[in-house]
């Protein structure tokens, strides 16, 4: 099949960052050329700083070198501008001649960083501070000459003075508004951040208007004039007084522009083969000077080049952090604060602190963080995903790990990515410390968490590290972090997201795999071990008894009816209601072990018995020996119901515990879920069966039951938050069968009943089920028809599909 | 070196979008794939991560996911998908009228692990 012709125009890194996205989804479709005006292949123009500083090197900073481009076989062009859009005859022009056809154009043109009009803005030694070039200009001018003059005091300003000043050069930054940095801090802020950059050295220079740029008699300049007559001496001036979208060569091929080139949602513009990216482009009015936002847009762009078209831009929330080792300074939203909004403010002036956060309508939508900004990235995680606030508005200023939330396991107790030394292992279950997270990030130039998880392992399994690696990634990667867009897809077969594919196959009433991926248009044929399995759940969850299983779409625990082992080999648990056992089922036990010479038997933490190293081939003669219903240790269903003796035996017992773990266990067991669910009940306060941290947990008093809910024990230890008091066992089935169906139709796969509880807020639970009788009750019905019939597999093996093939090897 | 081929099973004996365990004399076994296209593979029933079965994994396209740690292992080339760097190793099938043929001088010979005395 021919292939058609790309040419992208900019070799920036929205540009370049398309062009790797488009690689991945389809790489066969274009013959693609690239022209860049700078001689040099892709580098993280963030990074620029510090290079600037001194911290790093050019080489440091490049992300795809010329290497890269050939081996993907992309034509690349340095130091070749274009200098016409031929839109008739579909081709570019260079300014040395060079020609190039397309099917397709992709415009990355970037910014121009804005010139004061004063005279003198020719003169040598006035410089912008955009490229290598300019950096490079920056470090000679350090070497050779002493006062320098920054004119602006945003971020990239601050950067330049910071870096020269570390050089050796006498700095002063000029501001026209009466505070740094006016758009990302409030005035407060802006005066501390002046304070400190006094203390090493800057001098200010704030609520000045240049006039003009004075030179001497060879055209270099010598100094600054200012409206009110103030002169500084300056054998240097860098304007940093912002950007604009360079939109002239999109504007002289006829393409409307307005301060940017403008684009729809999927980055096209009026010309429908004429793509932009990056900084260059005007998105329903915004021009975004922010890397994070560049970069969604180019996955956007990547997708509809590739011709799947479903990608959408919908705009970027953002968030910065300035670059100025040992400052520390986050901003993000609409840190001003303004009408309707309330603020919450933690002001320490001595000790250099000065916090805050501004709220509207119980959602966190702005902070402004100076001098500790380690909840930078939990503020700006609650700001983009909009979460009610309100049960930890106490605490929120205090920060992640004070909001009543300890428990975060395999890390020493850090919470500080900061405070750990480089050889501490962050990550506890893959063993990655500190160092090798920094240096993947520097060294192949990661922005992501996807990315950090999937280079170095980090954050990849339990992911209770997750909140450490993403301040490891902030701090490093040097700019704006920020995840992928509030709508995460399922996986990367799709660009849907569970919620949209949990809708569609209510909707549409879906009742396979194949009809699900061929509905929402997979992009491949079988999917892949994320999604099939979360399908395949929603499928007999939204229809049960009418949508098909799919045994081969479910995890090897799932499909043998055991937990795998290491070694290749399963463990068996059988069923013991609510924790109790007899003589004869513990006989039969110590029976089937000693026959099948089991090595190890275990006690679990749910009150029953593991049988472990049984060889897969040995399953179902051990199901059927021990004549005992499954346990679904292994399953992402019901596991146990843990009780405590109660009044049956225990001189403290307010209720029947134990009859009533038995009950709740004989009405749910076989309840498939979104993940495993864990319940207890305790006969009294003193929560012998730790109801505390389980999904459901009952704790009896004198005048009926509590119910508790959203508990977990473990990754993060969660306390389950109190739901509803009853008085009679019915009410607690009713209750706690309600709130798991709820969990079970609207939960994620994979997410536990905390984080479902987090996504959708208490209050949402407490409508529907505590304020809504009527619809509690129907609920109850609905988990109790999913489970009528429901098969147990280790005695109905053919009912529940359990294909006997696979305990069968093959004898060559 | 001509191969010398032996039946282990019908196609139809492997789960679609599944395997099934070759046992042979020497270890590991092998793990013979069918997916979505009847089209059949086989590797060594061992992941190169953590020695993991392979024959127990999610199969798609063309791809296992180990079932102890999700690496995804290519099954026609053997090799782990990057960023995940290791092969295990592949074996000869031939398919015929229905019958899956695995070649017994490979089954004899390659990857067997020899354990110390």
């Amino acid at each position: 099949m021919k292939k058609l012709k790309l040419v992208m125009v900019g070799n920036g890194m929205a540009g370049v960052r398309t062009l790797e996205e488009l690689l991945k989804l389809a790489p066969d479709v274009y013959d693609i050329t690239v022209f860049g005006a700078e001689p040099y292949a892709n580098y993280n123009r963030i990074l620029l700083s510090p290079v600037l500083a001194g911290e790093q090197t050019i080489k440091d900073i490049m992300l795809n070198d010329v290497d890269w481009y050939a081996e993907n076989n992309i034509t690349l062009h340095l130091g070749k501008k274009i200098a016409k859009i031929d839109r008739v005859k579909r081709m570019v022009i260079a300014e040395d001649g060079t020609t190039a056809e397309y099917d397709r154009l992709l415009l990355a043109t970037g910014s121009n960083p804005f010139i004061l009009p004063v005279p003198g803005k020719e003169l040598k030694g006035v410089i912008s501070y955009r490229d290598i070039q300019d950096t490079n200009a920056m470090i000679e001018a350090a070497r050779m000459h002493k006062h320098a003059v920054v004119i602006g005091g945003g971020l990239l300003g601050l950067e330049a003075a910071n870096g020269l000043k570390l050089r050796g050069m006498e700095v002063t930054v000029v501001h026209l508004p009466a505070w740094l940095m006016e758009r990302q801090l409030d005035p407060t802020a802006g005066k501390l951040l002046q304070k400190s950059l006094e203390d090493r050295g800057l001098k200010f220079l704030l609520d000045k208007n240049t006039k003009e740029i004075v030179g001497d008699e060879y055209g270099n300049v010598k100094a600054i004039r200012f409206a009110d007559g103030l002169e500084v001496p300056a054998e240097l001036v860098v304007m940093a007084v912002g950007i604009r979208p360079n939109t002239t060569l999109a504007e002289s091929a006829g393409l409307l522009c307005n301060r940017g080139i403008v684009v729809n949602d999927t980055m096209q513009t009026y010309d429908p083969r004429i793509y932009a990216v990056g900084e260059c482009v005007n998105h329903r009015g915004t021009a975004y000077g922010l890397v994070a936002p560049l970069f969604e847009m180019a996955k956007v762009c990547a997708n509809h080049l590739a011709n799947f078209g479903i990608g959408r831009y919908q705009g970027s929330v953002t968030s910065t952090k300035l670059k100025v080792t040992g400052i520390d300074l986050f901003s993000a939203g609409e840190f001003m604060g303004g009408e309707g909004t309330e603020e919450i403010v933690l002001s320490d002036p001595i000790g250099g602190v000065y916090k805050k956060l501004v709220i509207k309508d119980n959602k966190l939508v702005g902070a402004c963080l100076y001098g500790d900004t380690v909840d930078g990235t939990w503020y700006f995680k609650l700001l983009r995903e909009g979460k009610d606030i309100g049960e930890i508005r106490d605490t929120l200023m205090f920060g992640e790990s004070n909001t009543g939330r300890p428990g975060d396991t395999g890390h020493e107790g850090f919470t500080l990515a900061a405070a750990m030394p480089d050889d501490a292992e962050v990550c506890g279950c893959n063993g990655v410390c500190k160092g090798t997270i920094v240096r993947s990030i520097k060294e192949k130039g990661l922005f992501t968490l996807e990315d950090v998880r999937k280079h170095t392992k980090a954050s990849a399994s339990c992911g209770s590290c997750t909140g450490l690696v993403e301040q490891i990634l902030m701090a490093t990667a040097g700019g704006d972090y920020s995840t992928a867009t509030k709508a995460k897809p399922v996986c990367a077969c799709t660009d849907h997201t569970h919620q949209e594919v949990r809708d569609a196959i209510k909707v549409n009433k879906l009742l396979t795999i194949v009809d699900t991926m061929q509905f929402m248009e997979w992009r491949t044929p079988n999917g892949c071990s994320t999604c099939r399995p979360a399908l395949n759940y929603y499928l007999i969850s939204t229809w049960p008894h009418e949508a098909r299983d799919d045994p081969q779409s479910r995890f090897i625990n799932e499909r043998a009816h055991a937990n795998i082992q290491k070694d290749g080999t399963y463990s068996v648990i059988p069923r013991m209601w609510g924790g109790e056992t007899t003589a004869k089922d513990l006989r039969r036990i110590a029976d089937v072990v000693d026959k099948y010479r089991i090595p190890t038997v275990k006690v679990t933490g749910g009150q029953r018995i593991d049988l472990l190293g049984v060889k897969k081939k040995d399953l179902p003669a051990v199901w059927k020996e021990l004549d005992m219903p499954c346990g679904h240790a292994y399953a992402k269903a019901l596991r146990t119901v843990k009780t405590c003796v109660g009044s049956e035996w225990c001189r403290f017992g307010t209720q029947d515990s134990t009859e009533m773990g038995k009950q709740l266990e004989r009405a749910m067991w076989k309840m498939y879920a979104p993940h495993k669910v864990k319940i207890a009940v305790s006969g009294c306060p003193r929560n012998c069966a730790e109801s505390g941290i389980k999904d459901v947990g009952v704790i009896g008093v004198d005048s009926g039951w509590e119910i508790y809910v959203g508990g977990n024990g473990g990754i993060k230890t969660e306390v389950a938050h109190f739901f509803a008091k009853v008085k009679t066992h019915e009410e607690v089935l009713e209750y706690s069968g309600a709130f798991l169906q709820l969990y079970r139709e609207e939960g994620w796969y994979l997410e536990r009943t905390v984080h479902y509880l987090g996504r959708v807020g208490l209050d949402h639970v407490k409508k529907k089920i505590l304020e809504d009788a009527e619809n509690r009750k129907a609920l109850y019905e609905r988990l109790l028809f999913s489970l009528d019939g429901e098969p147990d597999p280790w005695h109905e093996q053919e009912k529940a599909q359990v294909d006997a093939r696979q305990f069968a090897s093959l004898n060559v | 070196m001509p191969q010398q081929w032996k039946a282990v099973c019908n196609v139809a004996d492997i789960p679609v979008l599944g395997a099934r365990v070759v046992n042979r004399a020497a270890k590991p076994d092998v793990a013979i794939f069918r997916n979505s296209e009847d089209k059949i593979f086989a590797l060594l029933d061992k992941c190169p991560h953590k020695g993991g079965p392979l024959s127990q994994g999610i199969v798609f396209g063309e791809r296992v996911a180990c079932p102890l740690h999700n690496w995804n292992i290519q099954l026609d080339s053997d090799c782990a998908v990057s960023p995940d760097e290791g092969c295990t190793q592949k074996f000869s099938v031939k398919v015929e009228d229905g019958k899956v043929f695995l070649d017994v001088k490979e089954l004899s010979s390659l990857a067997i692990e020899v354990k110390a005395e």
